[in-house]
């Protein structure tokens, strides 16, 4: 070991932390002297595991003893048992397409929300990332400082991102000033059901768009050079030279881009919830604020209801995710 | 070396493509409204709450200019306006009182000699100031001070916890071979499959059981373990050549001292993807935190700022101060190590 004369930064920041491992090591020998390599595994191990299995593992066998009981308790005991009550509760209607004539009407109306929102917001979201990550992989000056335009919202919090655009929204606010100026018909963007609805899914696409943008430059950047060259040569049109390279070679990418993007469309959330709180009335109203509002929020709280909804949920994020993993080894080992 | 080079190559040298057009407007359109919204917020958090309300809105933050008169022995910060008088002379004079549509103004340099004028004759003189009031109040009175420091907090201690435990974990499972390894790989998986949003009620019933609900350690504990982490860190360590580790054994070093001295330094960069990433996912905390945290004490900054933007009496000019307040840190993490972040991404998906 060398002694520097004078410590940096981050040499004294660290310090407390080797000076722990320092000081543990002593009982740490002990302890695989007495266990041999096995009990150092398991110390190894133990804390990540421990953490999963109390926050993630209970929780989950938990949500199926939630899922098949009633009452308003939180403590398993005191919780009558009632079968697939909720999950019938959840599912009874007579037209499934019409939120009104279920037994669960909110719960559908953030079905249907849901659904709408995931369609309309992966395409959205996966034409913008597209078009913007072939820009950013073009001859353009500038390059990092583009990347970082699209790119920094991604870092905002949904709560920020919320309040932002509020205050662009609301209704004296920038955009409708910007039509005032342009003489246009002013629109109360977060009190009309469509507009509220639609700029849910704009806000969403703004603040993640720079992450899929952000892959699929990557994949882009993959692709060999000399494939473009030979096409140059051959004088093959741009158009033809994307649909037959740059695509065929993307799609890998594209296809992880989407599941992925499923994946959080479906849970969407935060910024929704800052913006608009699921309003007017219920037009912006999607599934985890609907959990969110059954489990915690509303005066008829049921939770059992809401652990039977998020299961269901859950069952829905099960394949996407295990499409998203199936996906992303086929793309790897491509 | 793209499609966009070669459909943006300028055909003979000169004139523009219709994809050179396209690159630049979606350039500039991007530049607007990706970048104009956080701009205006940071100008409008400098105004004052009647600037704010003012419609149309000015860019920059505008405040009424004020001038002190002595009038009758006393010192009067008045404001200051733009007035035509009856003569048609335009002179600066400042208000001393106003009655219907009719104001006393004084001339600032002579203070007797007053004149009656009708508002419609005058305009407010205003100059450019920052409200930074609307920092520093919040901060002071409305608990933002607390919310801050127990979102460093959180973040800190959450991140510092991730780090050890994830890379305690990576490490045993890249490193040693042992029965029931690929089990416990998978359970990691299936961790991957059960996001916070389908686990909300019964893990606040374990924080609840657990004595943790309203504290800030019932914030970081479920966070800590997240499977992305390990996967990433594993990824990193199983390319450090295990000879090292076998020439360290001969040396009688002991495992946890091959842990620490050996693999963790040579961990280094897929440490700090991850503790920058663990930072801006602790920061940003939203929903579990809104379900932990009841009492204002113990909110974190994206609790306490949602909950004074949804109060009956909205303070806009706190509330985006705030704002700007809360993605500070994001900010400077952002521009200072935007490299590590996009490389993360780029070769992890990690988000």
């Amino acid at each position: 070991m060398t002694a520097s004369p004078k410590p940096s930064i981050g040499a004294v920041l660290t310090a407390p932390i080797v000076w722990l491992a320092r000081a543990a090591d002593m009982p740490l020998r002990a302890w695989q002297r007495l266990t041999g390599r096995g009990g150092m595994i398991a110390f190894f191990l133990i804390p990540n595991m421990a953490v999963f299995g109390i926050f993630v593992i209970v929780p989950l066998v938990i949500n199926f003893f939630y899922s098949v009981t009633g009452g308003t308790a939180l403590f398993l005991s005191d919780r009558p048992f009632v079968g697939a009550e909720h999950f019938d509760r959840l599912l009874t209607c007579t037209d499934h397409f019409n939120p009104t004539t279920c037994r669960e009407d909110m719960f559908w109306t953030a079905v249907w929300n849901t659904s709408k929102f995931v369609v309309l917001q992966v395409s959205a979201m996966t034409v913008v990332a597209m078009i913007t990550a072939l820009i950013l992989n073009s001859k353009i000056p500038g390059k990092a400082f583009w990347r970082a335009v699209f790119f920094f919202p991604v870092l905002l919090s949904p709560v920020v991102v919320g309040l932002i655009w509020k205050w662009i929204l609301q209704r004296q606010g920038l955009l409708n000033f910007a039509l005032y100026e342009l003489d246009m018909t002013q629109v109360n963007w977060l009190t009309e059901r469509s507009w509220a609805f639609a700029a849910t899914i704009g806000v969403s696409v703004w603040a993640h768009v720079g992450f899929y943008a952000l892959i699929l430059l990557a994949g882009l950047q993959a692709i060999p050079g000399d494939l473009y060259e030979a096409a140059e040569m051959d004088g093959t049109k741009p158009g033809r030279v994307f649909w037959r390279i740059t695509l065929p070679l993307l799609y890998p990418n594209l296809l992880v881009v989407i599941v992925l993007s499923l994946i959080r469309a479906v849970q969407v959330f935060d910024e929704v919830f800052v913006l608009t709180s699921g309003g007017p009335g219920t037009a912006t109203l999607y599934l985890t604020q609907y959990i969110y509002e059954v489990g915690f929020a509303s005066v008829l709280r049921n939770p059992g209801l809401a652990s039977a909804a998020a299961l269901m949920m859950g069952g829905v994020l099960v394949v996407l995710t295990l499409l998203q993993l199936g996906l992303t080894r086929w793309r790897d080992r491509k | 070396m793209s499609v966009l080079r070669m459909m943006t190559a300028r055909r003979g040298g000169k004139g523009w493509h219709w994809t050179d057009v396209f690159t630049w407007a979606w350039l500039i359109m991007g530049l607007i409204v990706m970048f104009g919204p956080a701009l205006w917020l940071v100008l409008s958090s400098f105004k004052t709450p009647a600037a704010l309300a003012e419609f149309p809105p000015t860019i920059l933050p505008y405040a009424a200019q004020t001038v002190s008169v002595t009038i009758d022995g006393q010192v009067k910060d008045l404001p200051l306006f733009t007035t035509t008088l009856d003569d048609g002379t335009v002179r600066q004079l400042a208000e001393v009182r106003r009655l219907g549509t009719m104001a006393t103004m004084v001339d600032p340099a002579n203070p007797t000699d007053s004149v009656k004028v009708n508002i419609q004759n005058r305009t407010p003189v205003r100059q450019i100031a920052f409200a930074t009031s609307n920092y520093v109040d919040p901060l002071e009175k409305n608990n933002f001070g607390l919310y801050l420091w127990n979102s460093v907090f959180v973040t800190t201690m959450a991140t510092i916890i991730t780090l050890l435990t994830n890379s305690m974990a990576a490490f045993a499972l890249s490193k040693y071979d042992f029965r029931g390894r690929n089990a416990v790989m998978l359970l990691i998986v299936a961790t991957l499959m059960v996001p916070l949003s389908v686990n909300l009620v019964p893990l606040y019933s374990v924080i609840s059981q657990l004595g943790l609900l309203d504290t800030l350690w019932g914030v970081i504990l479920p966070t800590v373990a997240t499977p992305t982490g390990v996967f990433l860190l594993r990824q990193y360590m199983l390319t450090i050549p295990d000879e090292l580790i076998e020439a360290a054994r001969m040396d009688k070093a002991s495992e946890w001292q091959i842990y620490w001295r050996i693999v963790l330094p040579l961990t280094g960069p897929a440490l700090a993807v991850l503790a920058i990433f663990s930072v801006v996912w602790r920061w940003n905390d939203f929903l579990w935190p809104l379900i932990v945290l009841s009492r204002k004490e113990v909110f974190t900054l994206q609790v306490g700022l949602n909950t004074f933007a949804g109060e009956l009496n909205v303070q806009w000019h706190y509330i985006l101060a705030m704002t700007v307040a809360t993605m500070i840190p994001v900010i400077i993490v952002f521009v200072f190590l935007q490299k590590f972040i996009t490389s993360g991404i780029a070769s992890t998906g990690l988000k």
